[in-house]
């Protein structure tokens, strides 16, 4: 058994296969960060991210999987799950050890894996897509704070992006400090610097007049809609988790 | 380019709340959620686009909140027996501006609050009159305000085809609702309305829809018209129609009028009248979700509406699905081989859904599947195991009735529907 420990990058994961084939390994461990040091016997290989290495690695998969199959497989790592280094590797041994395209191979447990895990991120998304509660600062720009369980923020652009196009927007992930900022141009990552008054999901003071008028109706309306003669609160509380609640206005 | 600033502080803030709470809470026995379904890109940088459905928040009776929606006025000049807006109940009445609607839309949606707009309203005047403004405030989004989200607009009955073309030039989506499944039924409670004159707005739309996508096809800058189709709404429980004759009428209308979707909507007792259920009648909810569950195996499960219900079962079975109730009644099917079998037939398997079936169909072109890898792919072993053979040596063999296989479901079942069944069944 191989323990690999890699920098969490998609280029170091690649690099890792490059790595476990050159050296025909055949029993690998993958794990983020450094290696400590711990049973003797054991084999330990730091792995060095390479662009290179990475590049052909990733030449190689294109060849055996389809544009789809190579994005579901990034956006599994983007995840960022803790245990599952593995599987993506299983997942790509797998793909270089077959002679067709097995990304759809869902009786494979590494595929099926993979394949959740894509769902995890694709249903954070979605969730993002419609829990974003923009509020409008005094220079006009639109600022919102998300707290996702998934680093979803780079599959939040695009939409978000098309969608406003005709206005300022910040989009700030206050779990893992950094934002998507768009300047009616384009899209660039930020981090900011919040004092310890003006938390990130709280910047209330450079608000517009009007918003809180907008968000009052909002709370309004939401309340207008319901019939209490239907209330579902178990169904009501499986579509938005309380642990959105604090970042949506018709729920506070 | 112009850019207009919509200030709603300057209009007075109370005022408007006042305005919303009522005109949403009159509007929103109206279910249809939808968003999704149109094809609209923003251009030129302006605001917005539609084209997959987002629910950006739910109720506390779990329905979605994609749209704003709302009745331009609930000032009406008809009296039906089950609307809340009817003329002769005693209620308070205001009305939007056309300006309000435009900017409580534009301003909730800049928020990423919602898809865009629903908007309804009471028949004010006459059915031209409404159409008018309704069809002014989508023009004013599109036109003025560079808007391209999701635009749902009633159409009103008896409103004049030039209106209704001109709807359709602005919104993604039109309808008009029944309400009722039957025209007895909508003779008994609404006596002043027609059937025929919702059905000709119907009849209307579809063929412009028809036609404007075969312009579309020869000239790629044809305008877009309703993208997204029309639906309709019927109320389920306020009248006696049984469930053969709602799910006849969808198929109908699916059919006749290519409608997208067709919402059945619990009654829900809000008014004392001696034609409809007294106002302590519980809310069919169990009835309403069984239908909804029937309206999808006709439109994605393949089954013909006769193979839901008939003359012989003309109701639907409030215990356990409608697919399971047919599975049960036609045990001569089964069991089929999941690594064998079609895909038309894997969709008719009580537990698997159309995601399981397509997954099933790709994953045994590698290798024959057990239950472990079935039930990985998220099929509800409990219930399939009763109608299909997988690669193992494991499987039902005793020669069972469909009786007994529902008995054995719902003893093993944590279904909340249980709740609602006046035979309990002993679990040991």
């Amino acid at each position: 058994m191989t323990r690999l420990f890699y920098d969490g990058t998609f280029e170091g994961l690649l690099t890792t296969v490059f790595e476990i084939y050159e050296h025909r390994l055949a029993h690998t461990k993958l794990e983020k960060g450094e290696c400590y040091t711990s049973a003797m016997f054991e084999d330990k290989i730091k792995v060095i991210t390479d662009e290179t290495r990475a590049a052909r690695v990733l030449k190689g998969l294109q060849q055996k999987l389809s544009p789809d199959g190579i994005q579901r497989l990034y956006i599994a790592h983007m995840a960022e799950l803790d245990k599952e280094d593995d599987t993506l590797i299983g997942f790509i041994r797998y793909a270089f050890d077959s002679l067709m395209n097995i990304e759809e191979d869902f009786g494979n447990k590494y595929v099926l894996r993979v394949s959740e895990i894509v769902g995890f991120m694709r249903r954070e998304k979605h969730r993002m897509e419609a829990f974003v509660r923009f509020q409008k600062l005094k220079d006009g720009s639109f600022y919102a704070a998300i707290k996702p369980d998934f680093n979803v923020l780079p599959l939040l652009n695009r939409h978000f992006k098309s969608r406003y196009a005709d206005q300022k927007w910040i989009i700030y992930d206050i779990k893992r400090s950094y934002g998507l900022y768009y300047d009616l141009h384009d899209t660039q990552f930020i981090s900011m610097e919040f004092s310890s008054i003006n938390k990130p999901d709280k910047v209330i003071a450079a608000y517009t007049e009007d918003e809180g008028v907008y968000q009052n109706l909002w709370k309004n309306y939401f309340n207008s809609t319901n019939i209490p003669a239907r209330k579902n609160t178990k169904l009501h509380v499986r579509h938005i988790p309380k642990r959105y609640w604090k970042h949506l206005p018709e729920k506070i | 380019m112009l850019k207009i600033l919509v200030f709603l502080v300057d209009m007075n803030a109370d005022k408007v709340t006042e305005k919303l709470n009522i005109l949403a809470d009159a509007a929103k026995y109206d279910v249809s959620c939808a968003s999704s379904g149109s094809k609209r890109q923003n251009h030129n940088k302006g605001l917005g686009n539609a084209s997959n459905g987002i629910c950006h928040s739910y109720t506390e009776d779990g329905r979605c909140v994609s749209l704003l929606k709302i009745l331009l006025t609930n000032h009406c000049i008809f009296d039906c027996a089950y609307c809340v807006s009817r003329k002769s109940n005693d209620i308070k009445r205001a009305a939007f501006t056309v300006q309000e609607v435009v900017d409580l839309t534009i301003n909730f949606y800049r928020r990423n609050y919602i898809e865009g707009l629903f908007l309804s309203s009471g028949i004010f005047k006459n059915a031209d009159y409404t159409m008018e403004r309704l069809v002014l405030i989508a023009k004013k989004l599109r036109t003025e305000h560079n808007f391209n989200g999701y635009i749902h607009l009633k159409s009103i009955p008896g409103a004049s085809d030039e209106l209704m073309r001109e709807a359709g030039l602005y919104a993604d989506r039109l309808s008009v609702n029944l309400e009722m499944p039957t025209e007895e039924g909508l003779k008994l409670l609404a006596p002043d309305k027609n059937r025929q004159d919702m059905i000709d707005p119907m009849n209307f739309l579809k063929k412009e829809i028809i036609q404007n996508t075969e312009e579309k096809k020869l000239f790629k800058k044809a305008p877009m018209f309703a993208p997204a189709g029309q639906s309709t709404q019927v109320i389920i429980g306020a009248t006696q129609e049984d469930d053969q004759q709602i799910l006849y009428m969808a198929n109908h209308f699916y059919r006749n009028y290519n409608l997208k979707r067709v919402y059945y909507s619990g009654y829900v007792p809000v008014l004392s009248d001696s034609r409809l259920p007294a106002l302590n009648t519980t809310v069919p909810m169990v009835r309403e979700n069984r239908l909804y569950q029937a309206d999808w195996l006709m439109r994605f499960y393949g089954f013909k509406v006769n193979e839901i219900v008939d003359s012989r079962q003309p109701l639907l079975d409030l215990d356990i699905d409608p697919k399971l109730s047919w599975a049960i009644r036609n045990m001569q099917a089964f069991p089929i081989d999941i690594n064998k079998a079609d895909l038309q037939m894997i969709l008719r398997v009580p537990g698997i859904g159309v995601e399981s079936a397509n997954k099933i169909v790709k994953a045994r072109n590698f290798a024959k599947l057990g239950w472990d890898q079935l039930k990985k792919i998220g099929v509800a072993i409990n219930r399939a195991r009763y109608f299909i053979t997988c690669k193992s040596t494991d499987f039902e063999r005793r020669d069972l009735t469909g009786t007994k296989i529902k008995q054995f479901i719902l003893a093993e079942s944590h279904s909340k529907y249980l709740k609602n069944t006046q035979t309990q069944l002993s679990m040991f």
